[in-house]
């Protein structure tokens, strides 16, 4: 038996989720008693290869050419199911990122698999991996098991650990044959946003809602977050009036976050919003209404004013942190 | 143009989920269903191209009786034709892919509409499984569309950033928030759905991929602390957040 992790970089950097991605594959392999490889797609890639050592891959096939300059998720995903069956792997998994979802069901396709998506735990039990995922926007949980001989898993960003470790990994180049019709849809550019990091992606979380009155006092969630290096969030009531970019938009219709810490601020904590949120692993609310929904969630709770407490807590984070 | 777009009919965001006795899905009574939210951005943005491009739209549901509601709304907003792919029973999303293409290889859309994702199961996965069964390209997570001779031109949210992505035509596209800003069904399109056949067919599920083993409820969180009234309590809340959470 053998398992593939798919380590996804951007711009020749890994992503964090591709260390995730690595790491919980290689522990599920080890459990299994199975074999493991790690699989690099880009174009000038093979430097940065070895880092996947650090995550337990012993062995990287590293697939860089220079038509993978600009993604195509059709060209990508053929290299990887190609690779998959010469290497005989049964057990694939990808980062549940935005990449990795377009990829993962391209991938499944080809190889006859049945797909297990945004996982947030993988155990294996009596030989068979048991995948669980929340459902419902986090509602309910299912546990869910592929019943085709390959199985595919994508495995939510932001919940399996990366530490590194010790380790080096034996690079193996190799190439995939492609055709002009295996691009049948390419990125011809990147925006890239802001200088914060992604509310996907950020470990901690400052988000703002209906209650900071305008656009114009968001200031006070950006400089908190600023502070703490954090990713900038925003309920719907603040992104449908204008005063954020969608893409802040945290909850049901929104993202679904696992920072490690989440910061809610003059957010009510409406059903919808909870369901985006809710698996943070600590929860701080600030908000003037102590009957707020938000305060059933969380860990930590100020019943006060944001436009008193955030400054303050800025302030003092900034003495705290040395900065 | 000819323009498809496949929607789910999912329980309310509202619902508090109850589980059934047998742990493998939900209880339903009493449970309010509508359009998922991403859909409605799908069925909007196929009418904005039929009326700037002409064409006709179709919208196409699989799933039991109940989703004729979500097939009228999509009508009432204005879509000509629709399609329910009936299936009362268990089914996954590969299942569903499988219906789903079927159908749509027969009806050679040059353009195939999708949400990114059902608000239901969150799978985000039938649209590429479409595209992929087609043979078709595809685009996610889209928040501008602008289709032109034959190739559109697609920005697409990833992390930190957008994507500007070309596609030829036909084409998948995956509808996210900000896409557009779905119109209110009119008293006169209201009317008018009633009229509209919705055309019935069984659906041509493949074979369960993926098998539920439990579904079950989050583990209940504890009370939280409240650390305090005013800016008074800052101090405490950075000390606990250090050495209690150690998350900073
Ligand atoms: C189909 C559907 C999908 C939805 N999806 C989402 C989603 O993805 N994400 C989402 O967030 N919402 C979503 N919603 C909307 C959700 O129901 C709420 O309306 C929304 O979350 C409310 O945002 P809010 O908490 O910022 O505003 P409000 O509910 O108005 O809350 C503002 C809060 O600020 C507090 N406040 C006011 N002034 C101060 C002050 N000076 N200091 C401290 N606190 C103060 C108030 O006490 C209040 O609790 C959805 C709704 C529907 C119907
Ligand atoms: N039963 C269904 N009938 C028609 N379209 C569906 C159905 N289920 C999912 N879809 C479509 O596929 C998208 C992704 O769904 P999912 O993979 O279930 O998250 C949805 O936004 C719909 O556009």
């Amino acid at each position: 038996m053998k398992v593939l992790a798919f380590a996804e970089q951007r711009d020749n950097k890994f992503k964090k989720s591709a260390f995730e991605t690595v790491k919980a594959a290689r522990g599920i392999a080890d459990q299994l008693g199975a074999e493991f490889v790690a699989l690099v797609i880009g174009s000038g890639v093979a430097q940065v290869a070895a880092d996947l050592g650090a995550y337990g891959a012993t062995k990287v096939i590293v697939v860089d050419d220079p038509s993978h300059a600009q993604h195509s998720n059709t060209a990508c995903a053929k290299v990887i199911a190609t690779i998959a069956t010469k290497e005989g792997a049964t057990l694939i998994m990808l980062p549940a990122s935005q990449m990795g979802k377009d990829l993962a069901p391209r991938v499944a396709v080809k190889l006859n698999a049945g797909l297990a998506a945004d996982c947030v735990a993988l155990k294996v039990q009596d030989g068979n991996v048991i995948a669980t995922r929340p459902v419902f926007a986090g509602k309910a949980i299912i546990d869910v098991r592929v019943k085709t001989l390959t199985k595919v898993f994508t495995l939510r960003p932001n919940v399996f650990t990366a530490a590194a470790s010790q380790g080096s990994a034996a690079i193996e180049k190799t190439s995939v044959a492609l055709e002009p019709s295996d691009f049948g849809s390419v990125v011809k550019e990147v925006k890239v946003a802001t200088g914060r990091p992604d509310v996907t992606e950020a470990d901690i979380i400052v988000s703002g809602g209906r209650g900071l009155k305008g656009p114009e006092n968001f200031y006070l969630i950006e400089q908190l977050a600023d502070v703490l290096g954090a990713g900038v969030g925003a309920s719907r009531a603040v992104v449908d009036a204008g005063w954020r970019p969608h893409d802040e938009q945290v909850g049901q219709t929104g993202k679904t976050v696992s920072p490690t810490m989440y910061v809610a601020c003059a957010i009510s904590g409406a059903v919808q919003h909870l369901a985006g949120m809710s698996s943070s692993k600590y929860i701080v609310a600030i908000n003037k209404d102590k009957d707020a929904p938000i305060f059933q969630v969380a860990d930590y709770g100020i019943v006060g004013d944001v436009f008193e407490i955030l400054p303050e807590l800025t302030s003092e984070l900034k003495k705290t942190l040395g900065k | 143009m000819k323009i498809a777009v496949c929607v789910n009919h999912v329980p309310d965001t509202e619902t508090k989920i109850k589980i059934n006795s047998d742990t493998i899905s939900i209880d339903t009574n009493g449970v309010n269903f509508m359009l998922s939210p991403y859909d409605e951005f799908a069925v909007e943005e196929a009418l904005r191209i039929k009326e700037k491009q002409n064409g006709d739209v179709t919208v196409i549901s699989l799933g039991n009786d109940t989703h004729k509601e979500t097939l009228r709304k999509a009508l009432a907003m204005g879509v000509e034709k629709a399609v329910l792919l009936k299936s009362d029973g268990a089914r996954d999303s590969f299942g569903i892919a499988f219906a789903l293409a079927e159908e749509l290889r027969q009806m050679a859309p040059d353009i195939i509409l999708f949400g990114k994702q059902s608000i239901d199961y969150d799978d985000a996965q039938v649209g590429t499984l479409v595209a992929e069964m087609l043979n078709l390209p595809s685009v996610a997570v889209v928040v501008k569309l602008d289709v032109q001779n034959g190739k559109a031109i697609c920005e697409r949210e990833i992390e930190g950033g957008h994507e500007v992505v070309e596609t030829k035509l036909p084409a998948v596209i995956l509808a996210q928030k900000g896409l557009n800003e779905p119109r209110y069904p009119s008293l006169k399109g209201i009317m008018a759905a009633k009229s509209k056949p919705i055309l019935e067919k069984p659906a041509v599920l493949a074979e369960m991929r993926v098998e539920t083993i439990q579904l079950r409820k989050p583990p209940a969180k504890g009370a939280g602390k409240v650390v305090g009234t005013d800016k008074s309590a800052v101090p405490e809340l950075i000390r606990l957040l250090h050495e209690e959470a150690k998350v900073i």
